[in-house]
């Protein structure tokens, strides 16, 4: 289901991917899932909005090879990927994942230091993508320290030494105030040009989703299937200031028009099951 | 700074006992409670005696073993039931029972089994251990955040990578203070064994001197141990502290 002028090499792939959940004892399975067919384009920011519990984080742990699919299959860079996170993805999570026991520098540097990278390059990486993220004056600091904000920073941090050539976002800002997740999108405007990276966003926030992508894929309620996928045209140059564009409404309007309803859907048998 | 205000409040705290302590003194009289002075200076006098060294050697070597195992077996089952979902439901309430439940009452059957020598205090006093440092490592691994999990798999850690790195350090606090909690109750345990069914060590010689009216003797002893308590209590305090303050 991607647009008709798609150009671009296909960086990503969901073919026929459903997901569904075994029902505990005496109970139905949850087809929470698909089936789902997806290509990014290599470089691409791509956003996937839709209503709680339509399967949004559980299609971005199926691409990041943490979960299987039921059905269907999922290539990166040419490769099937099956039980393991592929080498060049990189995964930042809504929650706190932040390891509270290492310092912002040991933190960052953690995921480098298990693969027995020499320290030398460990130290260049790690400084680089603080400085990049603003937390060089942090380094020595623990997480407890800092705001909810920073401490993503600190994750993205992490990912980040890494090199992924695929950022899966999941509701990074979930967690967020509205100031601080527009300054955060910008945050990650500029990483996605830095790196060149392909982006896949997790959102339920509309205008974040119409600020940030190339394009956004609109989900339905449970088993969630795209319903729509919206092309913004933003310049690769871009920042929060779009929001005041024309534009930007069009699309956030046209966004919600497809998930109205579909959330009205999705409350009614909102928390039945996982999200 | 906070150190010296910790001293000090430390201190204050310490002369209020000693003044609680010369009022009871005064009202009940020498012969059920003597006054700091005379406790201070019986104490002086027993301390250096083989009599006390023997017995509180018995009561440090009943304690160790008796910690060792309690550490231990806590350890490995609080692992166990916290890594495996079943064996977590099935032993927690069996082990919240026990918790529960005064251990005092199974001292018969543990005499029984052990004997009144060195073993049954052991066995005693790991009795007491074994489950808060079981029921507190059971807890801290349980709620090991699961989204730590999805990044060591991100960041292609091995499996020992996970524990090691990220699996020990996220459940060490929680871990640690179930330690303190299982070295106070392992003391009282092997004193408790000491007192009701013993010939030697610290638990004996406190309740011995009660039944020969030696109340300075009885007062000197529980000072030692409180002292001990509360210099091991600290310590291991502070090590939770530590880890605590990054969380």
């Amino acid at each position: 289901m991607t647009g008709p002028d798609s150009g671009g090499e296909v960086h990503a792939r969901l073919l026929g991917v459903t997901r569904i959940f075994p029902g505990a004892t005496g109970q139905q399975p949850v087809h929470a899932l698909g089936p789902v067919d997806l290509e990014l384009r290599r470089g691409e920011f791509f956003a996937v909005v839709g209503p709680s519990g339509c399967g949004k984080s559980t299609l971005l742990e199926i691409l990041a090879g943490l979960q299987s699919p039921t059905s269907g299959t999922v290539t990166f860079e040419g490769q099937p990927v099956t039980a393991d996170v592929p080498d060049g993805i990189g995964v930042v999570f809504q929650e706190d994942a932040s390891f509270p026991w290492l310092t912002v520098w040991d933190n960052a540097a953690f995921g480098l230091r298990r693969a027995g990278a020499p320290e030398a390059e460990v130290s260049r990486s790690v400084n680089d993508a603080l400085a990049f993220m603003g937390l060089q004056d942090f380094a020595r600091a623990y997480p407890s320290q800092l705001s909810g904000g920073m401490r993503q920073r600190v994750c993205i941090a992490r990912t980040l030494v890494l090199q992924p050539r695929l950022i899966l976002l999941d509701e990074p800002f979930g967690a967020l105030d509205a100031q601080t997740r527009l300054l955060m999108g910008d945050e990650v405007l500029r990483l996605w040009r830095r790196t060149s990276a392909t982006v896949l966003l997790i959102t339920h926030a509309l205008d974040e989703a119409a600020m940030l992508s190339d394009r956004i894929g609109a989900m339905s309620a449970r088993p969630g299937r795209f319903m729509d996928i919206v092309e913004t045209r933003w310049p690769r140059e871009r920042d929060s200031t779009i929001v005041s564009e024309t534009s930007f409404g069009e699309i956030t309007g046209r966004l919600w028009e497809n998930l109205r309803g579909e959330s009205i859907k999705s409350l009614g048998h909102s928390g039945a099951g996982p999200a | 700074m906070i150190a010296t205000q910790r001293v000090t409040d430390s201190l204050i705290i310490v002369a209020i006992l000693l003044a609680v302590w010369q009022g009871l003194n005064l009202m009940v009289g020498d012969t059920a409670l003597p006054g700091p002075a005379a406790t201070l200076a019986y104490l002086a006098h027993l301390v250096p005696s083989a009599r006390f060294a023997e017995n509180a050697l018995a009561t440090l070597a009943a304690f160790t073993y008796a910690l060792v195992i309690a550490y231990g077996l806590g350890l490995a089952i609080g692992v166990w039931l916290g890594a495996h979902h079943l064996s977590g439901a099935v032993g927690e309430p069996l082990l919240v029972a026990l918790y529960s439940i005064p251990k005092i009452t199974l001292y018969p059957v543990i005499l029984l089994i052990f004997g009144l020598g060195i073993s049954g205090k052991v066995a005693f006093g790991a009795l007491h251990g074994i489950l808060p440092v079981a029921l507190l490592t059971m807890s801290a691994i349980r709620n090991i955040p699961p989204v730590y999990l999805k990044v060591a798999r991100t960041l292609h850690l091995s499996k020992w990578q996970t524990i090691f790195a990220v699996f020990f350090p996220a459940t060490l606090p929680e871990v640690v203070a179930g330690l303190r909690i299982g070295f106070t109750v392992t003391l009282l345990g092997v004193l408790l064994a000491e007192m009701f069914a013993s010939k030697r060590g610290l638990g004996f010689l406190i309740i011995n001197a009660m039944s020969l009216a030696q109340s300075e003797e009885m007062l000197t002893v529980a000072i030692m141990l409180f002292v001990f308590a509360v210099l091991a209590n600290s310590l291991l305090l502070w090590m939770e502290h530590r880890l605590h303050r990054r969380n």
